[in-house]
């Protein structure tokens, strides 16, 4: 009898911490509970990372603070939860946040298998390797028999046994959690090459001791389009995730950006502008808010290319250039829908 | 002063309601059936609140992803196994792993266990005092922090492949694992083989036959040289004779790491030695209780009837201490078999890294993996515990 209660409790936790229920009406939760629970990663330099008075800041949590100023017009009111590689999609998935911005490669099994939706892309990428000089290899093609980082749980683990097999060359895999342990691995010498995400190379890179010893290998071998994320089936907090995001593209295209917004929000000659801001028509209330969703989400956190070069562009330790991230008007691919 | 007294059977009450709690036979029957009820109850509550979730997140539930490509790696397999094969060869590479550091973990434990105990027993003041230091503080750290330490001192203070650290130009000491050559089996070999099994088979029936001559006679053997000759000296001997038919395959240097030869990876090692060393300060005590468990009375008794030192510990103490010292041990052997699933922490891929880990996130199915490494661990901690109940027995007293 005691060891069958034993097991029925042990059931009972078991079961109660899987089955805690997606609900619909995501944004009547943000609201009531007054704020946004964000993912993001545990850490990635100019990505993610916690400045001197422990908040989150970078690139990826200024998705969640555009899509707080949004909706409350504050950029505080975002709880962040950390996720690895592994935690992230049942993080999701079983409700614990509300959105994943979390360098997050949209692909077809997560987007429909997995039962999440990728509501746009913040950042085109591509898997590269990171290798110390010394070695003298200039060619991830070089790289048979060495030992490589990765992080578990992630497209590029996939990647990269793809990539060994079909060009035939051996590897020993060294799996690894998180952006942190992986960068202490490389740097002990438990592994020849790191390989992730490029910009996330580099963002490593920019956090060694002597980044001009390590070089990043000219072979990029797949498509990481990385973006935020919600769960599906609530097409109507998805929507206010997009359009978030896309709000801050067409800013940067209409040349809207927090300096100027206060003074283009009392209305201009470009119709697109007014209806972005919101001094004319009521874009906001389509989406469950009001009309200056979108002016204070520029006003409080930039437009996307402000983002970009605050947290991870040129002048930045990270120094990543904007390549394709830029807009399509600037040879980039980034193309938001009109605002319409 | 004898009364005649009347004999009755008790009246048979009726049967009423009430009486289901007040008679101490029929309370017993109800509490525990209520107990059953309810506890069927909520798992049913729950199971019915996860096939609901389930289905509102529209995820069918099924094992169909066991056929598919798993499409990673694995750096330690002890099977066949590429990036090409399914989620299904995948856990099970997961389950050798982990069954390989569980029982590599329980014989080192238990031969370090058993020494440490032994010493804390030790007259001798600073080996003793040494052993107990040791012992507490071992045991008075968690394991976690014992794999990282461990899997540190491999990773940081080892060289690199290209400063290994050589022995004799055939083992290899690196941060990417302790390098060894590895035998090449000759046709030949195989004639070694056959004279190790006839050896070990022989030498068991001798042990036999000389202990029902004992019994007969009274007359002893040399059991333990023969054993010996048979199980050791025999194949050494056929190993001579057929011209030592053992290659061996020495790892070698080629571009980023060794190739060639056996490697025990840093990330096997380090959960290894750290379960190991961890619990080895659980057994130690364990150990120390069952010796001390034992009357004094006994030896003396044996001392007094004539047994040499040696024989009063083989025949009397160790005996009746290992009924003290087997059932906690069998909790430790699940211990260590259920503490090896924190070898995630260090990257060594046992069950909870392939199944409960990648294939888990690749595919999405949390429940189903979780569900399979539950069964799993249930199974090996069964298997364990069978194995050491049945053990258990055979030490236990006979009573007539």
């Amino acid at each position: 009898m005691k060891t069958l209660s034993k097991l029925a409790l042990t059931a009972a936790a078991a079961g109660l911490f899987a089955s805690t229920g997606a609900s619909a009406a995501t944004l009547d939760d943000v609201k009531s509970k007054g704020f946004v629970q964000c993912g993001i990663s545990t850490g990635v330099p100019g990505f993610a990372f916690t400045d001197d008075s422990g908040k989150w800041q970078g690139f990826d949590p200024a998705v969640c603070k555009a899509v707080a100023a949004a909706i409350f017009g504050d950029t505080d009111k975002v709880k962040y939860t950390t996720t690895t590689g592994k935690t992230r999609f049942t993080a999701l998935a079983s409700g614990e946040v509300d959105l994943l911005a979390r360098n997050t490669t949209w692909t077809f099994s997560r987007d429909t298998d997995l039962k999440l939706d990728f509501v746009g892309v913040n950042y085109y990428d591509g898997q590269g390797f990171m290798i110390p000089a010394e070695l003298g290899v200039s060619s991830a093609k070089d790289l048979d028999g060495a030992s490589v980082c990765i992080q578990t749980g992630t497209t590029t683990e996939l990647n990269l046994a793809d990539f060994f097999r079909t060009n035939n060359i051996s590897y020993e895999a060294v799996p690894i959690e998180t952006n942190d342990e992986a960068r202490t691995n490389y740097v002990a010498g438990r592994c020849d090459v790191y390989t992730t995400d490029a910009s996330g190379l580099a963002a490593t890179r920019s956090s060694l001791e002597d980044p001009s010893a390590h070089v990043l290998m000219p072979e990029i071998i797949s498509k990481e389009p990385l973006g935020p994320l919600v769960r599906h089936g609530d097409s109507e907090w998805g929507d206010i995730v997009r359009w978030t995001l896309n709000a801050m593209i067409t800013a940067e295209e209409l040349g809207v950006n927090s300096e100027n917004v206060d003074k283009m929000a009392t209305g201009t000659d470009n119709p697109e502008i007014n209806r972005l801001l919101g001094s004319e028509g009521d874009l906001g209330s389509m989406i469950g808010l009001d009309k200056a969703w979108a002016w204070r989400a520029i006003k409080m956190v930039g437009n996307y290319g402000e983002v970009f070069e605050k947290y991870i562009g040129k002048d930045t330790p990270i120094g990543l250039d904007r390549g394709i991230n830029n807009l399509w008007t600037n040879g980039g691919i980034l193309y938001s829908p009109p605002f319409r | 002063m004898s009364q005649s007294i009347d004999y009755q059977a008790p009246p048979r009450q009726s049967f009423t309601i009430g009486k289901l709690w007040t008679d101490k036979r029929t309370r017993g029957l109800v509490i525990q059936l209520l107990a059953t009820i309810a506890i069927c109850a909520i798992i049913l509550y729950l199971a019915g609140n996860v096939v609901e979730n389930f289905q509102k997140l529209g995820k069918p539930f099924g094992f169909g992803f066991l056929q598919q490509e798993s499409n990673y790696d694995i750096n330690q397999t002890l099977i066949e196994y590429s990036s090409r094969s399914t989620h299904l060869r995948a856990a099970v590479v997961g389950i050798l792993n982990t069954l390989l550091v569980a029982v590599c973990g329980i014989i080192l434990a238990s031969i370090l266990g058993f020494i440490l105990g032994v010493l804390r027993l030790s007259p001798n003041w600073i080996v003793n005092k040494l052993a107990y230091c040791y012992i507490e503080f071992v045991r008075n750290v968690p394991v976690l922090v014992h794999i990282l330490l461990v899997h540190g001192i491999l990773v940081h203070s080892l060289p690199k492949p290209k400063q290994a650290i050589d022995v004799a130009d055939s083992f290899f000491l690196t941060n990417r694992g302790f390098f060894v050559p590895k035998p090449v089996v000759e046709p030949l070999f195989w004639l070694v083989v056959a004279a190790f099994v006839i050896g070990v088979v022989y030498a068991f029936w001798y042990r036999r036959m000389a202990r029902i001559k004992q019994a007969e006679t009274g007359q002893q053997s040399p059991v333990n040289w023969v054993m010996l000759g048979a199980i050791v000296g025999a194949p050494i001997l056929v190993f001579l004779l057929t011209g030592m038919p053992l290659g061996w395959d020495v790892p070698e240097l080629k571009g980023f790491n060794f190739k060639g030869g056996m490697a025990l990876k840093p990330e096997f090692l380090s959960l290894w030695l750290a379960l190991s060393l961890y619990t080895a300060a659980f057994i130690a005590e364990i150990v120390r209780a069952g010796i001390e468990a034992v009357n004094k009375g006994q030896t003396e008794a044996a001392l007094a009837l004539g047994l040499p030192r040696k024989r009063t510990l083989n025949l009397v103490v160790i005996p009746q201490a290992l009924r003290v010292i087997i059932p906690p041990l069998n909790s430790q052997y699940l211990n260590i078999t259920k503490n090896s699933s924190l070898a995630i922490a260090i990257g060594y891929m046992d069950i909870v890294a392939t199944i409960g880990g990648i294939t888990l996130n690749q595919t999405g199915r949390e429940m189903e993996c979780m569900l399979i490494v539950l069964g799993l661990y249930l199974t090996f901690s069964l298997i364990i515990s069978t194995i050491m109940n049945w053990y258990n027995k055979r030490l236990a007293l006979v009573e007539r």
